[in-house]
């Protein structure tokens, strides 16, 4: 019965092309060929065209190209007899879809600039995002990459009951899956207005991502997939076989229809099943059940709201390891980003309002009795809204394979853990640590002891390999509380002194990191002590802790070997590593070095470092900072350099924290040729860099270095760096 | 017209359009095969049936018995010398049409490239891929000069003296090389092999019946990987590579108003000036100066299919049909190339208005009018073609035409069809096809294919092809086999309804018919070709003969038939024919049908009813199912983290520190 959704899906396609064409006629009158369209802020145009035909639409006038192709992929509609073979034509068809809705989209942006918020979260008078720009895409495509979110759920239509569509929103949530959703369904609903009229926080911060009003916004959905095999994957623009089937295998996105499904969601359908995604609707229309596109299903119908999660991610061929925690809110990675604000709020602990510690210490096997949690003070139900309290948090573990360098990295996860919890926010950490506790969280009974079980249950699911003991001690006393806090004060010295002290000299191991393989099959982190990866996430103690937990995982510890050039960073044992694992494409990685065999990035880089050949300078742009850089180029641009797991001399991914490592670009100059730095990143690192340059006997450097205050093009730099006397002015030509 | 049936040796006719225009009276003086099986009056000669009457010499004819030990040749020869020369003959005979027919192709193929011809290089993308097999340039270069200097190499495939394999044999997969090359069958030219095997079984050569037949397998190849591939190649650059096409076939597609023109033979050059011909102005408006109100272009046998394929043109009249079509009284001009042309069409028309034109200078008959099809002048010669059909339109007298005997067919199923409707521009792939084979839907993939034969039952292809439709094999027909099921209705996607449920839910998927029409007999070579991109696809074993995937001709007539059947044995295919001239001799017959497994994973098997011949071949698609262990309910493999990353792509699993020490 296929026969009837393919004959949609052209007819659709072919409406949805007249369509656009039609917009593309209006535009190139309104506008000119000249004018420039595009997609907020990212460095893949239109990122659909842009992956699969290899053509960059930059101008109205680059449309006419593409609406051609459009054309010639558009089949003829299906006849009622003797119909041609459909199925390839109908995927055609969702191809020429996509690309006119892309070009539709892009110039509703030209239209109506106002349309989409282009924000993580949605504003007072707009709940409707758009298309992800690139500093979002890149963030969460790390969670694409490194597996806490496994794929997404594009959404058209909704549920008709609120409290259903929030329901569905809420499993796939748990099953830390994204949710993008679109258009509005035959009931005239979106589920983005239902969700947010039963109060659940939307936006890219709780992976319910409310795209667009219209199905035409499928693209962004898309456009994301497509833009993750480019960026991660090493995918060549114009390479759609490899794009697609990349995410075939690696994304495990799927299309969730509610209610009666249009000719025109046909067609997008159609696209997605390109891509491997298929579509599970809840209404009653026909099946696709053989396999061979889609890596099992094409389309699935009928299903019960009840059902209809499980069997999507079933069809998908997906499995999301959940371990149930038990406690009476929901808990995921999708639950990580959530806000509790003012309105949300019911009381807060630390943060500046009360004391608040949180810690983590080894023990002997015999001094703990695992599982054990227990709170001394009040309790939630013991107080009133708005009743502050300190808290205290004493994490003691103990295992054979425990290690005292071990206890931060347990006591970082802290953060995420506690924030998995719906209805909890956490912030900071140490002794600066600020909890909130939303409304929602003590409706459904919270209690500070379920921070234990938390902690408890996912310590031991996450790093079971290396503790066999945890227990949790709460305190919600001041004077308890102070206890802890003493505690944990004499343990932060002696750590902190423990890793000031070791460098890349003081280690004979290094690891690698491949956790991005997934995403990024060509590329591989060497982590040191003193240079923490590019992400930012993963220290040397990360590596060497994630090898004890899983030997055979994504760190392994290299030898160093020989050091053959100390400011290089050069080191036999690197050089073999990379080179076999790179099978030859990478023979050589200085460690230390920008402008020569610089090492190779997957794509999700806090941070990109370029050589300024004016300036003779080093430029560090964060991702996050949207505006130009001197180097000609936003960071978008500059990911393109440094990304796909080539070697390109004068542009590197780094992480953020690099940048006041001793050993940040020491073959360059070390951190005396850095001229550059948007103010953002500046800001954020300005204790440890002020630090630094009192280390290097120059506390006036701090000040050498410009940020767009003080331009945004080379001259302009090189102005600023003449008249402060900048270092790098007389350093040795880099280029 | 009780005469017409159940005569000693033929079957009942039962093709309804056949029936209905011999009733007519202006049919009554055609005499068809039919007729002359009954006024032969004779059964087949025992000797010749069974492969074991030796004319090779002149020392006999020698009739052989096999175990019978006065009984051998007066040479000595033995049943099993005897039966396995004379397949090897067959074999040869057949595959001489091919090659002849291809070579022709080639030349027309240089002779487009060089600009000579009314025709052009259609597939530029197709002549990029051949090129590369063919180790061409074609980087910047034209299209034509491409094409000149790949026809050039196939042309001197024909003629290779040296001992280096066709190239086109590194197209199969790998495993079937091997098992070539260690049998010693890779074809070095393709002339050669059939002058090897005329030298062999000369008189006192090659007696030893293996021997013999290796070289009838080296001759096979040479026709399936060598000219039938090359014509079918080089034939879609220059006309283009079928699509899905709607058209319509038997007699009813002949207009009672328009100058009827059909086309009978194999080559499609000629057929196709006929089309462009056909077109012209000045040639519709002689037709209409005659009264008629156009040209009505038809196909007969292969030439028909060829058309019907690439062009949508309708094919009137299957082998079979060929003196039915003239029966109508409705032909203006039957126009013919080469093989499979009855003589008898020229004695039919002697006192119709009919002409058959003869263009070939290979194959003249009486009462033929011979205009020869000039290669340089091909527009020239297809418009005095069609010139002296049209004039013949004034003298047309009371004629009959079956109207309502037409059926729509869904053709153009070429290999690149099928790689494309299976997943559109951007996924196109055999996957969808290889997973609904692993999980069952499809059972299997059966090939019907060859001849019309009056031995048989007209409807023996119908029969066999409902039976494996409904056990859930989908079937793939090229030449007459495919015109005939074509005539039943059974090549449209709406014949999904005889379908088990599972095929017909794939072909509902799709939007497919269950029998797929791959074209002309030349273009078994497709099917060579789609057999190897199921195995490459993966998952249903790494050769020809691991695929649940088998073939037959039931009701084969021409030599090219045994060719066609050997080499798709030597690859590794099994296939099931009606009879095999072998039955005289017991260990030949039996190497063919037993020991053949051995060597090449594939056997000849024989069945004499339709309905055998399907269970056969269901037995022997669920024996390789079974081999392969894909009977077994496939598990829906969810994936984790950890496993996508396990994919691969420059796995780190070789290096670093884990491992033993």
């Amino acid at each position: 019965m296929s026969k009837i959704i393919c004959s949609a899906a052209i007819r659709g396609a072919h409406k949805i092309v007249d369509m656009a064409e039609e917009s593309y006629e209006a535009a190139l009158k309104n506008y000119g060929a000249d004018k420039e369209v595009a997609f907020p802020n990212t460095a893949y145009f239109l990122p659909i065209i842009y992956s699969m035909l290899g053509a960059k639409v930059e101008k109205i006038g680059d449309m006419k190209d593409i609406f051609q192709e459009c054309r010639t992929l558009l089949p003829e509609l299906v006849s009622d007899s003797v119909w041609l073979p459909y199925l390839g034509p109908a995927l055609d068809a969702g191809m020429a879809t996509f690309f006119a809705e892309e070009m539709f989209e892009a110039i509703r942006y030209l239209d109506h600039p106002n349309m989409y918020t282009a924000t993580e979260d949605p504003t007072d008078d707009n709940i409707w995002l758009g298309a992800a720009d690139d500093v979002i895409f890149r963030k969460r495509g790390v969670e694409f990459v490194d597996g806490s979110a496994p794929g997404f759920a594009a959404i058209l239509g909704t549920p008709d009951d609120k409290e259903i569509a929030s329901k569905i929103a809420l499993e796939l949530q748990e099953k830390n899956l994204y949710i993008f959703m679109h258009d509005k369904g035959s009931n005239g609903k979106s589920i983005s207005n239902q969700l947010v009229a039963n109060d659940v926080q939307v936006g890219w911060n709780t992976r319910l991502v409310p795209f667009g009003e219209s199905y035409t916004s499928a693209v962004f959905a898309i456009g994301f997939a497509c833009r993750v095999a480019m960026a991660f994957g090493g995918i060549k623009p114009g390479d759609a076989l490899a794009n697609l089937l990349y995410n075939k295998d690696r994304t495990f996105a799927f299309v969730m229809a509610f209610g009666e499904v249009t000719d025109e969601w046909y067609a997008n359908a159609a696209g997605a099943i390109n891509w491997g995604f298929p579509t599970i609707s809840d209404h009653d229309i026909p099946e696709v059940l053989p396999t061979g596109v889609c890596t099992y299903e094409h389309v699935v119908s009928n299903v019960p709201h009840d059902e209809i999660v499980q069997k999507a991610i079933e069809v998908r061929g997906l499995k999301v390891n959940v371990a149930k925690i038990d406690i009476p809110m929901s808990f995921g990675p999708a639950f990580e980003g959530e806000r509790i604000r003012k309105d949300d709020l019911y009381m807060e602990c630390g943060g500046g309002r009360t004391t608040g510690v949180e810690v983590l210490i080894s023990k002997e096997m015999d001094e703990i009795v695992d599982g054990e949690v227990t709170l001394e003070g009040p309790d939630i139900c013991d107080i009133k809204q708005g009743q502050n309290l300190p808290i205290g948090i004493l994490v003691e573990v103990a295992g054979r394979e425990m290690q005292s360098d071990f206890e931060p990295i347990l006591e970082r996860q802290f953060h995420h853990l506690m924030n998995y919890v719906q209805g909890i926010m956490h912030i900071g950490q140490r002794d600066i640590m600020w909890i909130r506790i939303g409304h929602g969280a003590v409706e459904k009974g919270f209690s500070f002891k379920h921070l234990g079980t938390v902690l408890h249950g996912k310590l031991h699911q996450e790093f079971g390999a290396i503790l066999d003991k945890v227990q949790v001690k709460i305190y919600t006393i001041q004077e308890k509380v102070e206890e802890v806090m003493d505690i944990a004060k004499k343990v932060y010295g002696e750590r902190d002194l423990r890793l000031g002290n070791m460098t890349d000299e003081s280690e004979e191991v290094f690891y690698s990191c491949t956790l991005c393989q997934s995403f990024a099959p060509s590329h591989v982190c060497v982590i040191t002590p003193e240079r923490v990866g590019m992400c930012g996430a993963y220290n040397w103690l990360d590596g060497k802790a994630s090898y004890q937990i899983n030997p055979t995982g994504p760190n392994q510890p290299i030898a160093k070997g020989t050091c053959t050039d100390e400011l290089m960073g050069d080191f036999e044992g690197i050089n073999d590593f990379v080179n076999q694992a790179s099978r030859g494409a990478v023979p050589a990685v200085s460690c230390y070095s920008l402008m020569n065999n610089p090492m190779t990035a997957c794509g999700c880089f806090e941070a990109i470092a370029a050589m300024l050949p004016q300036c003779n300078g080093i430029m560090v742009v964060n991702r996050d900072h949207r505006g130009m850089t001197p180097s000609g180029m936003k960071f978008t641009s500059l990911a393109g350099m440094a990304g796909g797991g080539a070697q390109t001399p004068g542009f590197m991914g780094v992480s953020k924290h690099f940048m006041t490592s001793k050993k940040v670009f020491l073959a360059d100059g070390g951190l005396k040729r850095i001229c550059w730095l948007p103010k953002m990143l500046k800001d954020e690192i300005a204790e440890k860099l002020m630090q630094r340059c009192e280390e290097m006997g120059m506390p006036e450097f701090f000040d050498m270095i410009a940020t767009e205050e003080q331009g945004e093009t080379e001259e302009e730099i090189l102005a600023f760096l003449k008249e402060k006397g900048h270092p790098c002015l007389e350093m040795e030509a880099a280029v | 017209m009780a005469t017409r049936n159940e005569c000693e040796g033929c079957a009942d006719m039962t093709c309804a359009s056949s029936k209905l225009v011999l009733e007519q009276d202006i049919a009554k003086d055609v005499r068809t095969a039919y007729d002359r099986i009954e006024a032969r009056g004779m059964a087949a000669c025992l000797f010749g049936s069974s492969g074991t009457c030796c004319r090779n010499c002149n020392m006999g004819p020698c009739q052989i018995i096999d175990g019978v030990e006065d009984m051998v040749g007066v040479c000595g020869a033995t049943a099993d010398t005897v039966a396995a020369r004379n397949f090897a003959r067959t074999v040869a005979a057949g595959a001489s049409a091919h090659g002849d027919h291809a070579r022709e192709m080639v030349k027309g193929f240089i002779e487009t490239a060089k600009g000579n011809t009314p025709h052009e290089i259609k597939d530029v993308e197709k002549l990029h891929s051949l090129a590369q097999v063919f180790d061409v340039e074609v980087e910047g270069r034209d299209k034509n000069e491409i094409a000149l200097e790949l026809g050039e190499i196939a042309l001197s495939q024909f003629g290779s003296q040296t001992d280096e394999p066709l190239i086109m044999l590194k197209r199969a997969p790998e495993k079937r090389q091997k098992v070539w090359k260690e049998l010693g069958v890779e074809p070095r030219g393709v002339d050669r092999e059939v002058v090897e095997v005329m030298h062999r079984t000369h008189m006192g050569v090659d007696q030893e019946y293996k021997n013999i037949t290796l070289q009838s397998s080296r001759c096979s190849l040479a026709d399936g990987w060598g000219s039938s591939m090359l014509s079918t190649e080089l034939t879609d650059i220059m006309f283009g590579t079928p699509v899905p096409r709607r058209a319509q076939v038997d007699l009813g597609v002949l207009k009672e108003d328009m100058v009827n023109v059909t086309v009978h033979g194999h080559e499609p050059l000629l057929a196709e000036s006929l089309c462009l011909a056909a077109q012209d102005e000045e040639m519709i408006a002689l037709a209409k100066k005659q009264g008629a109100k156009g040209i009505n272009l038809a196909g007969v046998c292969c030439t028909g299919n060829e058309i019907l394929m690439r062009r949508g043109i309708p094919v009137a009249a299957g082998y079979i049909q060929q003196e039915m079509a003239l029966a109508t009284g409705a032909i203006e001009a039957m126009v013919v190339d080469v093989q499979c042309i009855m003589q008898s069409v020229g004695e039919i028309t002697r006192n119709m208005h009919t002409d058959i034109i003869t263009t070939n200078y290979r194959a003249k008959m009486p009462y033929g009018v011979h205009i020869p099809f000039e290669e340089h002048d091909a527009l020239g010669s297809a418009k005095a073609i069609l010139t002296k059909a049209i004039m013949n339109y004034k003298k047309r007298g009371k004629c009959f035409i079956p109207k309502d005997s037409k059926l729509d067919v869904m053709v153009g199923f070429s290999h690149e069809t099928i790689n494309y409707m299976l997943g559109g521009r951007f996924r196109k792939s055999y996957r969808p096809l290889n997973d609904n084979i692993m999980n069952g839907r499809i059972r299997g993939v059966g090939a019907i294919v060859g001849c019309d034969n009056f031995k048989v039952t007209d409807e023996a292809h119908i029969i066999i092809a409902k039976e494996l439709i409904k056990n859930n094999i989908l079937v793939v027909a090229t030449g007459c086999a495919a015109t005939a099921l074509g005539r039943v209705g059974l090549c449209t996607p709406e014949a999904a309804k005889y379908c088990g449920d599972s095929l017909r839910e794939v072909c509902e998927t799709v939007g497919m018919p269950p029998v797929l029409h791959m074209g002309s007999c030349v273009d078994n070579s497709r099917i060579l070709i789609a057999l190897t991109a199921m195995v490459q696809e993966g998952g249903l074993g790494d050769d020809i003969t691991d695929l649940p995937a088998i073939g037959t001709a039931p009701s084969w007539m021409s030599e090219k038939a045994v060719a066609i059947g050997h080499y798709f044995v030597s690859s590794g295919a099994q296939v099931v024919f009606q009879d095999l001239a072998t039955t005289g001799s017991k260990a030949f017959h039996k190497y063919l049908t037993e020991n053949m497994m051995e060597e090449y994973g594939a056997v000849w098997n024989v069945a004499k009813e339709p309905i055998d011949i399907a269970k056969k071949m269901i037995e022997a698609i669920e024996s390789k199912r079974e081999a392969l262990g894909i009977n077994k309910q496939g598990e829906r493999v969810l994936m984790d983290m950890e496993m996508r990353r396990d994919l691969g792509g420059g796995g780190l699993t070789d290096v670093g520190c884990h491992g033993a020490e």
